[in-house]
């Protein structure tokens, strides 16, 4: 099991009631650059903890929001990759539909994987709706579009006799030849956010690492479509590092500090869908049953807890989302518990994304947090690791 | 059929492989009705009296409606190609081509190409060509503003927006979705324009009106102008505004409207091509 700490580096000064819409739309002048500047120096020195204490380490980016304020993936990625020593660093990740150059992507990859000397895991997302309104095409073909560029993305990477050239669909360039050559052979390994059985298939034909955000006890279901699709193809089953499950963590020494922290955290969930209306459904993004539902009813995100009950994932109680395998909050000891029993609920687990910082959580309650994360729930969580692939040889 | 609140005459035809539904009504000469955005929801009134001098063609676009989409289609070029082949295939001659917005666009770009098969062209509040400074779209960003504000914008009466989704069928709803994302897939980026089509507009040398609800907030008042000024077969004299319309005057005034297309369509005597 590895657990990557993450954070969006969020800007919470800006979550004010008056502001309706976080994305998208909200002007810059409620940023202060001099906040912002505060905020990167905090969470690169955060991540570069990660990396002492033994954890990986994670990355995204989203545009004009005050939800997340790393617009640019690569230049975190590009400063930790300098700064820490032993982590693998991953971006989950670069939003290859809604960027217009994959080559410049590919270069920004290939720098970052050799500046870290082969700790880059290469993360691609489709993103989020809200994201395509920022987008100079539009979410029509948007998942062709994702797989071209990947395409041309892994061929950049693993090309070792171009230059190439590429006239595709969406993309056409020429003298495609990307310095400098990958660290990592033929290149670093790719993690994809994927929910719909449809995508899933396409990961799990590539063996690459199958991520999902937040999805709570739906998350076996949606593993499961991965391991139907190694079945159906006579593979063996996919080892627990082919997954990938993103929640929200709070250590504490007591029970009643981690529910503190897991309240300050959960300002992230409660804020990023804050979005002026029109960009929660920008057209071609989803499927026509989909975008049935949506002319008939607002839709609200839901997820379930182990017992089958229904939570909202923006307004439910921290012991809601706790329940519902959204958040990891408590003691060492609770956590470890609440991580083993997702582990197995979700029918194994190798990679958790650790959202241990979502806003207004200060500095020292976040490391604090993450020393206990890496130091007394981590080991736990390896040893049975081990124990798991002994039994299993 | 369902959706589209037409009791008859639609019909789908075959077009090198997609499948092109059409609405037919009336006899005479022949009339090229092509829908705005929103599709050919609330144009029945329209469609029936022009029918009442013409013989009136209005296709859903590919993509709208029940209409395939072709592969490779992302432009309007791609539909002004397409209408072309259907003027050819059902060897239509002399036509009038009605175009409303997004329809207008359309009918700008097969008119670029050729007049061959067109008599007269009416644009009712165009888009499609770039007229204003670049740090601003012509046309307000139907992608970005929430729908109750969107048909304020719209319509001179809101009344003629409202929809009741929760009493449409799965169908119909599919068909509005379907609308706005075919909207997106040829006026995304840049923005209900193409760059190329101002320069070319010259070309267009058939008797042109245009029209424009006075209403019409989705552009700056006036706006319809640029068009009819650009356009060497409208001119300054083929500009009319039309009283308690909004962006879709086909839908608020149909009669006065339809008046309007049949008195321009007789008067206007074609030069030759």
């Amino acid at each position: 099991m590895r657990i990557y700490f993450f954070t969006e580096q969020p800007y919470p000064d800006a979550w004010r009631e008056d502001v309706k819409s976080l994305r998208v739309n909200i002007p810059n002048r409620e940023c202060d650059p001099r906040v912002a500047a505060d905020l990167f120096h905090r969470h690169q020195d955060e991540w570069c903890m990660a990396d002492e204490l033994g954890l990986d380490i994670m990355v995204n980016e989203h545009h004009a929001t005050a939800t997340c304020l790393t617009s640019i993936c690569t230049i975190t990625l590009g400063i930790l990759a300098r700064l820490t020593k032993r982590a693998r660093i991953l971006t989950l990740g670069m939003p290859i539909a809604n960027r217009v150059d994959p080559v410049r992507i590919a270069e920004e990859f290939a720098t970052i994987d050799v500046i870290s000397r082969g700790r880059f895991d290469m993360g691609l997302v489709r993103g989020v709706p809200y994201e395509v309104p920022l987008a100079p095409r539009s979410a029509v073909g948007h998942m062709d579009r994702f797989w071209e560029a990947h395409d041309l993305i892994i061929k950049a990477l693993s090309t070792r006799d171009g230059p190439f050239d590429w006239q595709g669909e969406y993309f056409q360039f020429r003298n495609v030849n990307v310095w400098p050559q990958c660290w990592q052979q033929p290149h670093p390994p790719v993690w994809i956010t994927a929910n719909a059985p449809i995508n899933i298939r396409e990961v799990a034909a590539r063996n690459y690492v199958q991520a999902t955000f937040l999805t709570g006890f739906r998350t076996k279901s949606i593993f499961d479509h991965y391991r139907a699709a190694c079945a159906e193809a006579g593979k063996p089953p996919p080892a627990p590092d082919r997954f990938a499950y993103l929640g929200l963590v709070a250590v504490a020494s007591t029970k009643a500090e981690a529910l503190r922290r897991a309240e300050q955290l959960t300002g992230y969930i409660r804020t990023s869908s804050i979005v002026a209306d029109p960009f929660k459904t920008p057209p071609g993004y989803f499927s026509s049953p989909d975008a049935v539902r949506q002319l008939k009813a607002n839709v609200v995100r839901q997820a379930e807890t182990r017992d089958g009950k229904s939570v909202n994932i923006h307004s439910g109680s921290v012991q809601d989302l706790i329940d519902a395998g959204i958040i990891f909050a408590g003691t060492p000891d609770e956590v470890y518990q609440q991580i083993a029993t997702f582990r197995d609920r979700a029918g194994g687990l190798g990679n958790l994304l650790a959202m241990c910082q979502g806003g207004h959580l200060p500095y020292k309650e976040t490391t604090d947090s993450l020393s206990l994360l890496a130091k007394e729930v981590l080991p736990r969580l390896q040893a049975d690791s081990a124990a798991m692939q002994k039994q299993a040889a | 059929m369902p959706g589209t609140g037409f009791s008859g005459g639609v019909q789908a035809v075959e077009m090198r492989g997609t499948k092109l539904e059409i609405i037919e009504r009336g006899t005479g000469k022949p009339l090229l009705f092509l829908h705005p955005h929103i599709g050919l929801h609330g144009s029945d009134a329209f469609l029936e009296k022009l029918a009442a001098e013409a013989r009136v063609l209005a296709p859903s676009h590919p993509g709208f409606g029940r209409t395939g989409v072709p592969a490779g289609f992302t432009s309007v070029d791609d539909i002004a190609y397409f209408y072309l082949d259907l003027l050819e295939q059902l060897d239509l001659r002399e036509v009038l081509v009605v175009g409303s917005s997004f329809g207008a666009w359309i009918a700008m770009e097969l008119a670029v190409k050729t007049t061959q098969r067109i008599s007269h062209l009416v644009l009712l509040d165009p888009v499609g060509a770039k007229f204003g400074p670049r740090e601003q779209s012509d046309v307000v960003d139907i992608f970005a503003v929430a729908q109750p504000r969107l048909h304020e914008l719209s319509f001179h009466d809101v009344v003629h927006a409202q929809r009741d989704y929760a009493s449409m069928s799965d169908e119909d709803l599919a068909i509005i979705a379907r609308n706005r994302e075919s909207s997106a897939r040829y006026a995304w980026n840049p923005y209900m324009y193409n760059p190329k089509l101002a320069q070319r507009l010259h070309r267009i040398t058939v008797p042109t009106l245009v029209m424009c609800g006075a209403s019409d907030r989705l552009m700056a008042p006036g706006w319809g102008r640029h068009y009819a000024n650009a356009i060497a077969g409208a001119g300054a004299g083929r500009y009319l505004e039309i009283a308690a319309a909004g962006h879709f005057p086909h839908i608020e005034q149909p009669g006065e409207l339809a008046r309007h297309v049949h008195e321009f369509a007789r008067a206007a005597v074609p030069t030759a091509a």
